[in-house]
């Protein structure tokens, strides 16, 4: 186990980073006092080799990579080796082991990027800035690069340019976005030409729109602020505990544990340091009502997670805010310090003597296992983004060891509400098992899309006639690893005991290739996969290889068996919940889109293999060799 | 009855491989001799029979296609005998030839591997320079295929090369129509 650090390993200590905007030319070489500089922020974070995250990502933004040199100097500084400094260099997207350029532009390549116009948008960045995709332009100003899904399905295709994110990219607006910053404008500058001068607010919504298009009584309708924490203030743990038991609210995040029990555990412990992490990682493709509830909610997150400290007994908590959201964290830094001036965080909470509770940012670094909450903690501790060995639960030993509950934004904000309105207030929503109200972010194939406050309990079909979907033809409820549905599933209910979500509806019109979509969430699982185990590393390999032999009409009836048999391997025998859900894609698919796998299957004939095809296996040979074939060419009109 | 029983026919061939299998099946020893009372050896390197003489019930396929030929023969075997069976990991998988598969980084893959294999190979005496290409050579395939993806398979026998006893099972298993594949402990490695 992690060797626990003396006393107080200053989790709070988070001295602001500054911020590359991309018109200062960035220092690239490791001479030149690149050696001092580092010094200075190994030194900013106290040389703490749990806090290598942030060093990286500081190191990163000031010299646009991690050279070498530089993972000696930071090794040297928090006493690891250089080989332990790569390992986490190398696992984070946005850690680069070649110069990027002053202005690095990831555009978002989810699926619903690709239906609503991805092409053009590259196609006019690569033209206007000379680069092509996966480049970096020769005199280090710009990099061009794909990234999955950074939370904007709403208002795709989308981008970031470096930590700003602009979205309804057309060929138009992504060429005079490119060709302003060629001209040297910054990225800020063009969401808002007064952007300094505006609210840290304003600029979270400068260029980013919430498009809440139906507000629920939980979350998104009237809040009254820190009314749940001040009942909670005058609560024993136990009865805050027993409260959010009885309201029978369970985690938001996608695996839908009880959050009270959650809490009960960790309040057990006897350890007295505890953690309240929350979980903004918000990965799931597809999903993005945590962004809108940071952004509209961002008091009840942390009213929620105060509540949570309380009742654990936790002082110090964490929110993880996933690197493609860097633009909510000056927005998310303005909210905790005007909720220390007012006595809602720090010493003596409400005046109540010993409610001690302070909370401090994590960014991540553009990981999307970082979601799962070992992978968070292991993050968080300055280690590459791996699922930890489970037992031990973090609520027993999770953060440096110590008892950590990680929940989800969204589960927050709930704990809050109910901690005002009263369990029988939140039970009484929704349906048995599933009480309350959820946040559903619907992208793709509709009229509508957006975040949608709705109560468990609502069929796909009531979800698509709000969202105006009536074309749709399959819904993939829950992301990638949820389930893909058809026409003939839109009666099936959104809850626990049926379709289970953490919140993703993406829509697929009768247009879309089916086999396209699978492919390419495959293809998402294979990039993100963090590597540790070899059945979500090699296998969604071969998953992913297998579908495109149905694409290329190479398939036969083996190759089902094959998928499913593969399918059930893997979510046997991984280790953390990437890979137990990594095969949904196919195997929702097999079981709802069953004609989509048959229609591209080939028979077999006469025991012959109708997928092989010797004419295609020999032509290289024979253009390498100039004769044709004594066997297989008859003649030469073949 | 006065008839004996037909005997069964078996024919054997072996594609890319390195003929260590067709020597494990030499491998059941003594055996050889009962075995002989049960079938008869129509099509195979061991009689030097070079076409069917008449359909077979049992082909034994070791190594996998790597060139024209394997098919054509592979393709023979499916059309004459009722059971196919693949021996051996290159039969299976493709086995060491299928190494050559790995070169998939190059335009033009096929051509980096004849070159390396005959020209530009660090421990080469080849004096000509040349790629082999005499008009009776078979064409060579983009890449080496298992038998399994060329035509059905009925029933594998793996190891490299299976053992003779597991070969000797296997088959009075097949002629009495018992076979239903193996139980773990005989073909596990370790």
């Amino acid at each position: 186990m992690e060797a626990l650090p003396e006393a107080h390993h200053g989790l709070m200590n988070d001295p602001k980073i500054p911020s590359g905007n991309g018109l200062t030319p960035p220092d690239r070489g490791s001479n030149g006092g690149a050696d001092g500089a580092i010094v200075e922020i190994c030194t900013r974070f106290g040389n703490d080799k749990h806090r290598m995250l942030d060093i990286l990502l500081a190191v990163q933004d000031r010299f646009r990579w991690i050279s070498p040199e530089a993972m000696e100097t930071i090794a040297e500084q928090t006493g690891q080796s250089r080989i332990q400094v790569e390992g986490v260099a190398s696992f984070y997207h946005f850690l680069s082991q070649e110069p990027k350029g002053a202005i690095t532009i990831r555009i978002c390549d989810d699926i619903v990027d690709r239906y609503t116009g991805l092409a053009d948008a590259v196609a006019a960045f690569e033209e206007e800035l000379g680069i092509a995709m996966g480049t970096t332009s020769a005199d280090g100003r710009f990099s061009l690069d794909y990234t999955p899904c950074i939370g904007m399905c709403d208002q795709a295709p989308a981008a970031m340019v470096n930590g700003v994110i602009f979205t309804r990219l057309t060929k138009q607006k992504a060429r005079s976005i490119a060709a302003a910053l060629r001209e040297g404008a910054s990225p800020e500058e063009l969401i808002s030409p007064q952007f300094e001068a505006l609210s840290p607010y304003e600029r979270a919504t400068a260029s980013v729109d919430n498009n809440i298009l139906h507000a629920g009584e939980v979350l998104l309708g009237p809040v009254p602020q820190d009314a749940g924490l001040e009942k909670a203030a005058v609560l024993r743990s136990e009865q805050i505990i027993a409260t959010v038991e009885a309201s029978g609210l369970r985690g938001c995040g996608g695996a839908g544990f009880t959050s009270g029990a959650k809490w009960r555990f960790a309040a057990a412990e006897a350890d007295p340091q505890k953690y309240v992490f929350c979980n903004a990682d918000e990965g799931e493709p597809g999903t993005f009502k945590d962004r809108v509830l940071l952004t509209e909610r961002a008091d009840l997150v942390i009213e929620g997670m105060t509540i949570a400290a309380r009742a654990i007994g936790a002082k110090e908590g964490l929110i993880y805010l996933r690197g493609e959201y860097a633009y909510l964290r000056d927005h998310l830094e303005d909210v905790l310090a005007k909720r220390r001036a007012r006595g809602l965080l720090g010493s003596d909470i409400l005046d109540k003597p010993g409610f001690d509770f302070d909370i401090r940012i994590q960014m991540g670094a553009g990981a999307y296992i970082c979601g799962e909450e070992g992978a968070l903690i292991s993050s968080c501790e300055g280690l590459p983004g791996e699922p930890k060995t489970r037992p031990p639960f973090p609520v027993n030993r999770g953060y440096l060891g110590h008892p950590t509950v990680v929940n989800n934004v969204e589960t927050f904000c709930h704990a809050a509400r109910i901690l005002d309105q009263g369990a029988q207030w939140f039970q009484s929503m929704g349906t048995e098992g599933s009480n309350g109200t959820k946040l559903f972010s619907i992208s793709g194939d509709c009229r509508n899309p957006g975040i949608y406050e709705l109560p468990y309990g609502m069929s796909v079909r009531d979800v698509l006639t709000l969202a105006g979907g009536s074309d749709a033809a399959a819904v993939l409820v829950g992301g990638p690893s949820g389930t893909m549905v058809g026409r003939d599933s839109f009666e099936r209910l959104l809850s626990f005991d049926d379709l289970a979500t953490a919140g993703a509806i993406v829509v697929f019109s009768g247009e879309r290739n089916i086999l396209e979509i699978v492919e390419y969430y495959l293809g998402f699982f294979v990039h993100e996969s963090c590597g540790y185990c070899t059945p979500c590393r090699v296998g969604n390999v071969f998953l992913q290889k297998t579908i495109q032999k149905f694409r290329e009409g190479n398939a036969d009836s083996s190759d089902v068996a094959y998928l499913r048999d593969l399918a059930s391997t893997i979510i046997e025998t991984s280790r953390c919940g990437l890979g137990m859900t990594s095969p949904n894609p196919i195997l929702s698919t097999l079981e709802n889109f069953p004609l989509v796998y048959s229609a591209t299957t080939k028979e077999n004939e006469g025991g012959m293999k109708a997928t092989f095809d010797i004419q295609a296996a020999i032509s290289g040979a024979r253009t390498i060799a100039k004769r044709r074939s004594y066997i297989f060419d008859k003649d030469f009109t073949q | 009855m006065s008839e004996e029983p037909r005997k069964a026919r078996i024919a054997t061939a072996s594609l890319a491989g390195c003929f260590g299998c067709h020597m494990a099946i030499l491998d059941i020893d003594e055996r050889l001799i009962d075995l002989m009372k049960l079938v008869d050896v129509d099509r195979s390197p061991l009689t030097d029979i070079k076409r069917f003489t008449r359909r077979c019930d049992i082909g034994i396929i070791e190594g996998g296609c790597c060139n024209e030929e394997n098919v054509h023969v592979l393709q023979e075997f499916r059309r004459n005998c009722d059971v196919l069976v693949a021996i051996g990991q290159c039969a299976i998988m493709g086995g060491l030839p299928a190494m050559r598969n790995a070169i998939m980084h190059s335009d033009d893959p096929l051509r980096e591997c004849l070159e390396e294999a005959y020209i530009t190979g660090a421990y080469l005496r080849n004096t000509t320079h040349n790629v082999p290409n005499d008009p009776a050579l078979p064409l060579i395939l983009d890449k080496v295929y298992s038998c399994a993806e060329v035509v059905e398979i009925d029933h594998q026998i793996p190891g490299c090369a299976p053992e003779g006893d597991v070969i000797y099972d296997t088959l009075i298993k097949l002629l009495a129509g018992k076979f239903r594949g193996f139980e773990r402990e005989t073909i596990r490695f370790d």
